[in-house]
């Protein structure tokens, strides 16, 4: 803090008021990471909607449209794009949960959030590789 | 300035955030408690269904105890996922004519994205 909170320094707002420095200056913090996290995974989850419409448009539609769905979604990119859809859900739907506990009053102590935050990229991640392994094992082998 | 002429009262009045922001905050909290049953059933019949044939699928999502969840699942998380996107244009877009193009054209894509769903689960229920 070399300058006084009203002094314009380097990049001051016109007005004299003092600004909050951007995003980049912090020193990261893993719940800063969780909140970021959460809106990432909520846009790839709005984008996973569309798969969402697409595959029951496919279901609703006949064999061949549901064959070339199918054909897309077990190629390669298809795994890898599935598999992020899975961990998106898993972190989105654990780091809610820890959203509507916040929202009752529940887990603002700072260790706790700090706990809290890495849980819930562990437990996504293993919620995530659990249900591809299940995934996998029901369709019998990656691929085609 | 005129704004300093007008009363606090007077500014939440007409548009802005006076009428709707605890709508907005009610329903985001209400959709997110809803999908936390339907999204991990979701996930569940994902999996079991993920190499079954067209004809399954479709099976599947004809019963009423499935069709139904699903119809729920789609309706919670379009809405929800609208309600989303709609605070981050408005957090990080402020040019007002983008903003106002965005936030339609992201009611627009909610519901595009809902119809379309709800129309297959309709189709497969009446099929």
């Amino acid at each position: 803090m070399a300058d006084a909170p009203n002094s314009p320094g380097p990049g001051a707002s016109p007005f004299g008021r003092p600004l909050s420095p951007h995003l980049q200056i912090y020193r990261w913090t893993i719940t800063m990471a969780a909140s970021i996290t959460h809106r990432v995974t909520g846009i790839a989850l709005a984008a996973g909607t569309l798969f969402l419409a697409w595959w029951l448009i496919a279901a609703a539609s006949g064999p061949d449209a549901y064959g070339l769905f199918m054909r897309l979604a077990t190629n390669l990119l298809g795994e890898v794009v599935l598999f992020g859809f899975l961990w998106a859900l898993a972190f989105h739907l654990l780091n809610g949960i820890r959203h509507l506990a916040w929202d009752v009053g529940y887990g603002f102590k700072v260790p706790t959030a700090k706990l809290t935050a890495a849980l819930v990229y562990g437990v996504s991640l293993l919620l995530a590789a659990g249900a591809f392994v299940v995934g996998i094992m029901v369709r019998g082998g990656l691929g085609t | 300035m005129t704004a300093r002429l007008r009363t606090p009262l007077s500014r939440i009045e007409g548009l802005g955030a006076g009428r709707s922001g605890t709508m907005h905050f009610w329903h985001q909290r209400m959709t997110a408690v809803a999908l936390v049953p339907l999204s991990i059933w979701f996930v569940a019949s994902a999996l079991a269904y993920v190499g079954a044939d067209q004809g399954a699928v479709a099976a599947y999502f004809a019963e009423p105890v499935n069709a139904v969840p699903m119809f729920l699942f789609v309706v919670a998380s379009t809405y929800h996922m609208s309600l989303g996107l709609q605070i981050i244009i408005e957090d990080y877009i402020h040019q007002e004519g983008q903003k106002i193009a965005l936030l339609m054209l992201n009611r627009f894509a909610a519901w595009a994205i809902g119809a379309a769903s709800g129309f297959a689960l309709i189709k497969m229920a009446l099929h």
